[in-house]
């Protein structure tokens, strides 16, 4: 028993799941659900489609070349049974598992670093032009900074700040 | 050779299917058409030519008939008794000889009747004369009817006989019913010949191919005989008589010493005795059959006497053939179907002596003569004294003497299984014979899948150390990131406030965009309620208070104007200041309202609202004030709420039955 890769979407097909295509020149193509069946049959080019795993690596999205990936190799000669070799075999799988979700989730965060202070520039200035819309020019001058006027509600002539209720 | 197209006999038709099917080819191959005024000749020749066409056709058919069923003289006696046996020859070559008969009979009258034609003088004189040719030619095969379907039975019964070649190798099994012949042949060939408890349930010979010494043998099974004189016997056991005098075969006489088929040794030697004379040049074994119920040392006195009977007969068999007369070894075996014990020594024996008797008698016949110049063995001629025996190593012969005493002992996978349950019970253990560095290995169970991914794909013999040098770079990194690990913020965050503020600018943004796209989409197909008059959304007074003073703007002075604005307000006041003016007549302050003053002065009074002009006709106010309401009520102000009303349409029935069933008068009904 074996865990294939689909071929569309590059997702493990489990046994028991998906459909495999055989083609005349008898290559095996894998899908692991129909979605990606019938996107092969539309004759799309997972390349550009944006939820693939192809798309991803191609586009940068996603960690392509790494150590990690070398240790996971189809090997067409069984090795002779060995207790410890096996043992060893799968606590590596665990820590290498651990290893390469680290490095992909820190090539995720090199990706995503210039985003917050893209983010901040961009609130500030759409905060700054349209402070309008909630606060009135007048209370504006009289208090100049960006933040949300304090009502002043006419109760026995007092001045009382109450909390903001919702409009709406 | 003729034994072998009885399948290939075309179908003999019924008499009347004959009739009919050579008339109505007649009618279809031959010119239809002819009328009074054609030539005499050109009516004569017409129907000459049914007449002939008629008797050709009847001559062929039955031609075929009487050459396609074998000549009983002149096919391989053996087959020639069959059909006796089965049929009765005379019977047959009756039947044959009739149908001969039947065809000079037509082609006689045809003759004759085409004779009459050459004189006939109308077409209806023709015409007649032929009808009754054909009408006689008819006839005469109806009388032959039961004849024709009597050989389509015969027919019939003959493609299914069993293709025995009679001159090939070929073993017969006989003897007793219920002994175990179909059994046994069953067990050797791949023949599936029906087995059961009662006698007689081989009704006719079965045929089963075996192989020995690269050779194929002909096993043939036959139903048992029972020790009756000749006359009596039935046609099921005269097949098995005949089988046995005309086939050169080795004979293996079954002999069932439990006596479980129902009959004693004593009756079946009787019947060995009665019947020897059929053994006549022909290799003879007896085998004893059930010896799982029954072991051949364990029968009494009187049986072994007549078993040892038996056997004297069958050694003179072999010293007729001229071999060996101390070799009693194929003559009297033992065996058991049901264990398969001694089964294949059986067939073994009556091979080699069919074979040995075989090839003696080639070698025997003129024919070697021939053959022999053709094939020479080299002896190389001895150049010495000097024995020179085949040379076999010392290892090989130790094990061939050391296997032979192994063979038995060995246990046997297939008696492993018996032991334990049998087929479906256990399943033999594969990996009894893996070869691993340590036997307590053999039963462990190895994951193939882990997390998703494929075990094997990761197994390496030096894994330990590849995952060694990962985590080492893994941790190297980890410390080159710990180290310059600076956060390039600007520090330009937004202060919680400023993050509020932000929060309500974009919902508004979003509300904004919300409603643009309802009135997009619904201002065409939809009548809206004008804002103000629409109670759901509440636009008041209080509300734009609200939303002022969200803005941080001071809404009393918007909503004292609006309140100032309103009807009722405008109205009240009104009032209020003509009061004041019929009251403070005299003390009215200069200072205070002077505008008033004047203002009374420059306009006219306004009526209050009761009071009676003395040219509209009321008789006073309270009439007039009624007046005034009831024409208020005729010009009642509509509301604007846009809800519907009674008048508004309503479909009742949505699918109306007159307009949704029925077929139409003219027109389609693909529309409705």
């Amino acid at each position: 028993m074996r865990l294939e890769k689909c071929w569309f979407c590059s997702s493990t097909v489990y046994p028991g799941h998906g459909m495999q295509f055989v083609r005349n020149d008898a290559k095996i193509f894998r899908f692991c659900r129909s979605k990606c069946h019938k996107n092969f049959k539309m004759k799309r080019n997972p390349r550009k489609v944006k939820w693939t795993k192809a798309y991803r690596r191609l586009h940068g999205k996603d960690m392509t070349q790494d150590s990690t990936f070398e240790f996971e190799r189809k090997r067409n000669r069984p090795e002779r049974y060995d207790r410890s070799l096996a043992e060893n075999t799968l606590k590596a799988i665990k820590k290498i598992d651990k290893v390469r979700v680290d490095r992909e989730a820190r090539h995720h965060a090199l990706r995503m670093k210039g985003k917050k202070g893209k983010e901040q520039k961009e609130a500030t200035k759409e905060l700054e032009q349209s402070i309008h819309m909630v606060k009135a020019p007048a209370a504006l001058q009289q208090e100049p900074s960006f933040n949300l006027p304090k009502i002043k509600v006419k109760v026995s002539q007092q001045q009382v700040e109450e909390n903001r209720a919702m409009e709406e | 050779m003729v034994q072998y197209n009885f399948k290939k006999i075309t179908v003999v038709p019924t008499g009347k299917d004959f009739i009919d099917i050579i008339l109505s080819r007649t009618q279809r191959q031959t010119p239809t058409v002819v009328h009074k005024g054609y030539a005499i000749n050109r009516l004569r020749q017409f129907y000459m030519r049914k007449v002939k066409y008629t008797q050709q056709n009847f001559h062929e058919k039955l031609s075929t008939i009487i050459d396609e069923f074998p000549r009983l003289d002149g096919i391989h006696p053996f087959y020639g008794d069959l059909l006796h046996v089965l049929y009765n020859k005379d019977h047959y070559k009756l039947a044959l000889g009739q149908i001969n008969t039947a065809r000079n009979l037509i082609g006689k009258i045809a003759k004759d009747y085409v004779k009459l034609l050459k004189y006939g003088d109308s077409l209806y004189r023709c015409k007649s004369l032929k009808v009754a040719a054909l009408g006689r030619m008819c006839t005469v095969i109806k009388r032959v009817g039961p004849s024709l379907a009597y050989l389509e039975q015969i027919r019939q019964h003959m493609a299914r006989l069993p293709s025995i070649d009679p001159n090939t190798r070929t073993i017969l099994i006989c003897g007793y019913p219920n002994v175990g012949k179909s059994s046994f042949i069953n067990k050797i060939t791949r023949a599936d010949v029906e087995v059961q408890p009662y006698a007689f349930t081989t009704k006719s010979l079965f045929v089963g191919h075996t192989d020995y010494k690269y050779l194929r043998y002909q096993v043939i099974d036959t139903p048992g005989i029972l020790d009756r004189p000749f006359e009596d016997r039935n046609i099921i056991e005269m097949c098995s008589i005949t089988a046995l005098a005309h086939l050169r075969a080795a004979v293996l006489f079954f002999l069932d010493i439990s006596g479980s088929c129902g009959y004693s040794i004593a009756q079946q030697a009787a019947l060995f005795h009665s019947i020897k004379s059929l053994f006549m040049n022909k290799p003879l074994i007896i085998v004893c059959n059930k010896t799982d119920l029954q072991p051949l040392d364990g029968l009494s006195e009187e049986d072994m006497k007549l078993v040892m009977e038996m056997k004297a007969e069958a050694m003179k068999t072999v010293i007729g053939q001229g071999g060996e007369p101390t070799n009693d070894f194929g003559v009297l075996l033992t065996m058991s179907t049901l264990t398969e014990e001694g089964l294949i020594a059986v067939k073994n024996a009556a091979c080699e002596r069919l074979l040995n008797q075989r090839v003696e008698l080639k070698m025997k016949s003129k024919k070697i003569n021939d053959c022999l110049n053709r094939f020479h063995v080299a002896i190389p001629k001895p150049r010495d004294q000097k024995e020179r025996p085949p040379c076999i190593p010392q290892a090989v012969l130790e094990a061939k003497s050391k296997e032979a005493t192994e063979k038995e002992k060995r246990k046997l996978e297939r008696d492993l299984e018996d032991e334990n349950g049998g087929a479906g019970v256990y399943s033999a253990s594969l990996k009894k014979h893996y070869i691993l560095a340590h036997d307590e290995w053999k039963e462990d169970i190895m994951p193939e899948i882990l997390d998703g991914h494929n075990v094997y794909d990761f197994i390496d013999p030096d894994i330990l150390q590849r995952l060694e040098e990962l985590e080492r770079e893994e941790g190297l990194r980890l410390e080159k990131e710990a180290d310059d690990d600076d956060f390039e913020m600007d520090g330009k965050e937004l202060t919680p406030e400023e993050q509020e503020a932000l929060a309500e600018i974009r919902k508004k943004k979003s509300l904004l965009i919300q409603q643009h796209r309802i009135k997009k989409s619904t201002a065409e197909s939809r009548p809206t309620v004008p804002r103000k008059f629409d109670k759901d959304k509440k636009f008041t007074s209080e509300r734009m208070g609200r939303q002022l003073s969200a803005l941080g703007l001071d809404p009393t002075m918007a909503v004292n104007r609006v309140h100032s604005r309103s009807v009722s307000k405008r109205g009240r006041k009104r009032e209020r200041s003509l009061a004041r003016e019929g009251e403070n007549s005299g003390d009215v302050m200069d200072v205070d309202q002077p505008s008033k003053k004047l203002r009374l002065r420059s306009r006219s009074t306004s009526r209050p609202p009761g009071e009676v002009v003395p040219g509209e006709g009321f008789r006073d106010s309270a009439q007039k004030v009624k007046a005034l309401k009831l024409s208020r009520t005729s010009v009642k102000m509509r509301n604007k709420d846009a809800r519907r009303g009674e008048a508004d349409r309503v479909i009742p029935t949505l699918k109306p039955k007159h307009l949704f069933s029925g077929k139409r008068g003219i027109g389609k009904t693909s529309r409705r």
